[in-house]
């Protein structure tokens, strides 16, 4: 199947539907990988400080049972598998975009896939804090928001960018799969092209793409990390 | 004043009731700089949590300038600790905020304004000697540094109290001394009242006028350091007045008696006792072992003589020694 791969033709068509299709596509996963992480961390974050702080030696203790209810949710959310839970969300996506299929309409699932998972790793970041801190902020007076707000996410801050760049590449795997139900972008490409046409260079130039694009917010979330520690000198 | 009546902590420990304090009965008089001194273990970290509730009480109180704060909702709670702030052996700094930012932060949480706050800050930066600290961050300082950013915090709400939580363990002997010293000045600037919790007589020594001994969660002894320090009654304050184990110095020479000699807050060592002995009564004694203090310019401490010369010799030692005002000389009897 990869006899002709690099024949004239072949690199001259691939050429053509780079040069038209590309560039829109790689907007598209932009547009709908950030999106799709900003809601994801907008529910999940919150959700990680409760399961740090509702614990009950937390600093805001919750009924053991809203921690147990909180915690099956997101482990049942995060065991569906995502091509499956894209059609389970059907109803939702509709409620929310106005129709299942489209760009736009990618986002509603991958929102719903990565909240559970950022809310993990929004945890795991919480839990990192010395809990002398705390212990320390409680000692002068701080309400638990305050230790919350002043305390819990400021020191994680670090932690926290390395594990959001953890969610936007994760989402950014997620949302090449959304080709499937019609959402634009590089995985759309790949699925039309490579899959449905036979055209496995568009597939490869595709792929290549999403590496270069995880490659790009890797060494940026990286950078962004270190550079916001300030615990090193 | 700080009243800690008949304070009982107990944990649950795997369905273990562990007794991390018994009937402890404390006073501390405002201004004062008391310490609380005892082995790992002993549950000194445990009260000290008790007087800022960070733990609450199984049984009994602690009544602070007479109001009993384990009957405070966890908001009027918020607000007593702002007058009763804390250090602690590991600084806890906020490590991703500068200096100033971290002493700012009890004013932030009490909703001062942030300029006012700032100034605040700054004028706290130079208390401790570090202004030129202001943007640093915490990793950039020494421990010693980051103790004293700690104290700057401590202090900006004006606290009635300061309580330290081990607050030199960490650090290094000069350092050490440094903080104390920083400790004390503040405390006669300001009036604080300082509680002190350690393992170390060395800190008791230099800073507190007061000290109670916890041994296994109860007060087996309480008094001036002077006292306590001179003649230590319970085993526990032994152990931490004479850490060497002062009990098993016996001499090498056969001929030898051993004497203990006592220095109960004696006129400074401007005389050379034991020679001035010799000249004196013509008993040459050899020292054995020596732990003598000088605490506000009075001696005190213990040593152990080898008297050699019989049992004349060594009454007139002893009389000799006991004639001194605030020395007590005994001979050690051979099942000690």
């Amino acid at each position: 199947m990869f006899d002709k791969l690099l024949s004239p033709e072949v690199l001259k068509e691939t050429w053509e539907i780079l040069r038209t299709d590309f560039l829109f596509a790689t907007w598209e996963t932009l547009y709908v990988t950030v999106l799709a992480t900003l809601f994801a961390i907008v529910i999940g974050l919150p959700l990680g400080v409760l399961l740090v702080a509702g614990e009950k030696n937390g600093v805001m203790p919750l009924p053991g049972g809203v921690m147990h209810v909180l915690g099956l949710i997101i482990n049942l959310l995060r065991s569906v598998p995502f091509l499956i839970l894209m059609i389970m969300v059907f109803p939702l996506t509709r409620l929310i975009v106005g129709t299942t299929v489209g760009t736009t309409a990618s986002i509603v699932p991958l929102v719903i896939a990565a909240f559970p998972f950022v809310a993990r790793l929004a945890e795991s970041s919480l839990r990192e804090v010395n809990p002398n801190i705390i212990e320390m902020a409680q000692s002068m007076g701080a309400s638990p928001l305050q230790i919350i707000i002043k305390v819990m996410i400021p020191e994680s801050v670090p932690s926290l960018i390395s594990n959001a760049t953890i969610a936007i590449t994760t989402i950014l795997g997620y949302s090449a799969m959304s080709g499937i139900i019609g959402g634009g972008g590089l995985g759309k490409i790949a699925i039309n092209y490579g899959y449905y046409r036979y055209k496995y260079l568009v597939m490869l130039a595709a792929v290549v793409l999403l590496i270069l694009l995880v490659q790009v917010f890797q060494s940026v979330g990286t950078r962004a990390s270190a550079k916001s520690d300030k615990r090193l000198k | 004043m700080i009243e800690i009546k008949n304070l009982c902590k107990t944990f649950e420990l795997d369905g273990k009731k562990v007794e991390a304090l018994k009937n402890v009965n404390i006073t501390i008089e405002s201004g004062d700089i008391y310490g609380i001194i005892g082995m790992s273990g002993a549950g000194k970290s445990t009260l000290v949590r008790c007087i800022n509730m960070l733990e609450r009480p199984t049984e009994g109180s602690v009544v602070i300038d007479g109001t009993d704060i384990g009957a405070l909702s966890e908001k009027e709670l918020r607000s007593v600790r702002r007058n009763v702030t804390m250090i602690f052996q590991g600084f806890n700094l906020l490590m991703q905020r500068t200096c100033l930012k971290n002493i700012c932060f009890p004013l932030e949480l009490s909703g001062v304004k942030k300029e006012d706050a700032k100034k605040r800050a700054a004028e706290l930066l130079d208390i401790v000697g570090l202004p030129d600290k202001a943007n640093a961050y915490p990793a950039q300082l020494s421990g010693g540094q980051q103790q004293r950013i700690a104290i700057a915090r401590a202090l900006t709400t004006n606290p009635k109290v300061l309580l330290c939580d081990e607050a030199t363990s960490a650090l290094d002997p000069k350092t050490t001394h440094s903080i104390l010293n920083l400790l004390k000045e503040i405390n006669q600037k300001t009036g604080i009242t300082i509680v002190v919790i350690t393992h170390q007589m060395s800190v008791v020594e230099e800073i507190c006028s007061k000290v109670a001994i916890l041994d296994n969660g109860t007060v087996v002894e309480e008094g001036e350091v002077a006292n306590i320090f001179a003649n230590p009654r319970s085993e526990a304050a032994k152990k931490l007045v004479l850490p060497e184990g002062e009990n098993i110095i016996v001499p090498d020479n056969p001929d030898e008696t051993p004497v203990r000699i006592v220095f109960n807050g004696a006129a400074a060592a401007s005389k050379p006792l034991i020679s001035q002995m010799a000249i004196d009564i013509g008993v040459a004694a050899n020292i054995l072992s020596a732990s003598t203090k000088t605490i506000g310019g009075k001696v005190y401490g213990v040593m152990n003589l080898g008297v050699a010369g019989g049992s004349e010799k060594v009454k007139a030692a002893a009389d000799y020694i006991n004639s001194v005002p605030d020395v007590i000389a005994e001979e050690v009897k051979a099942d000690v």
